[in-house]
């Protein structure tokens, strides 16, 4: 497990999927199975003009990786890649990315989503709506479904 | 201790963070909650909720009952809405 390459970075700059999935498949013949989840800003039917997010620096890349090292312990994973925005975010702009490598499809399926269930709820991020006219609107709620969606795993 | 507030926490309490000393009786992150209630309106409206404020000591997630031990850094802030 311990020459399992890991990506954990918390940065302003967006990223690039498929620069990040070349990443983790250059050069190997064992992957059978890449899932990337690519989390986007919606507009929430014209409402927002972006989101701000906030989020703990130290903190936020220490929870990824605590999390990135469940899922290497509960999956048989070639390469996990955990990448997660702050700042400015506008509609339709990437905010978080999880890519999850391999040898099948089930364990980088179920890895990538036990990855964002933990990611959502346990990452220090904080999402601040900002409304069409530049007014800062508040501050998102967190929702008891992303709560039941990481409980059921169990941890 | 280094207190650090996120979110609203910290746009209610109206500083990110600061350097407190609390007195030996405060033992635990509830105990903390309490006392810096105490400190003023703007704790206690930030803090009016405190089963729904969530704790880090020393970046690490924390419960109500975790003892504050020799804790550098304490941080107070929202259930978290990132991803």
């Amino acid at each position: 497990m311990a020459d399992v390459p890991l990506t954990i970075r918390v940065q302003a700059e967006p990223f690039d999927v498929a620069a990040e999935t070349e990443r983790l498949t250059a050069g190997r013949t064992d992957i059978g199975a890449v899932v990337t989840f690519t989390g986007l800003c919606r507009a929430e039917e014209g409402r927002l003009s972006a989101l701000e997010l906030e989020h703990y620096p130290g903190m936020a890349e220490a929870e990824i990786e605590r999390t990135a090292h469940e899922a290497l312990a509960r999956w048989p994973l070639f390469g996990v890649t955990a990448i997660h925005r702050h700042g400015v975010i506008r509609p339709g702009e990437p905010i978080v990315l999880v890519i999850t490598t391999s040898s099948h499809r089930v364990a980088a399926f179920e890895a990538a989503e036990f990855l964002m269930d933990f990611l959502k709820t346990r990452a220090p991020f904080w999402k601040k709506e900002v409304a069409l006219d530049g007014t800062k609107g508040g501050w998102v709620d967190a929702r008891e479904v992303d709560d039941a969606a990481a409980a059921k795993w169990g941890a | 201790m280094k207190v650090r507030y996120f979110a609203w926490v910290r746009e209610r309490i109206g500083k990110a963070e600061e350097i407190l000393d609390p007195p030996a009786e405060v033992v635990t992150t509830a105990d903390l909650l309490a006392w810096l209630k105490t400190r003023g309106p703007e704790y206690e409206w930030a803090l009016e909720k405190s089963d729904f404020i969530r704790v880090a000591v020393d970046q690490v997630h924390a419960s109500p009952d975790t003892p504050l031990g020799p804790a550098r850094e304490v941080a107070l802030f929202p259930p978290m809405t990132g991803g």
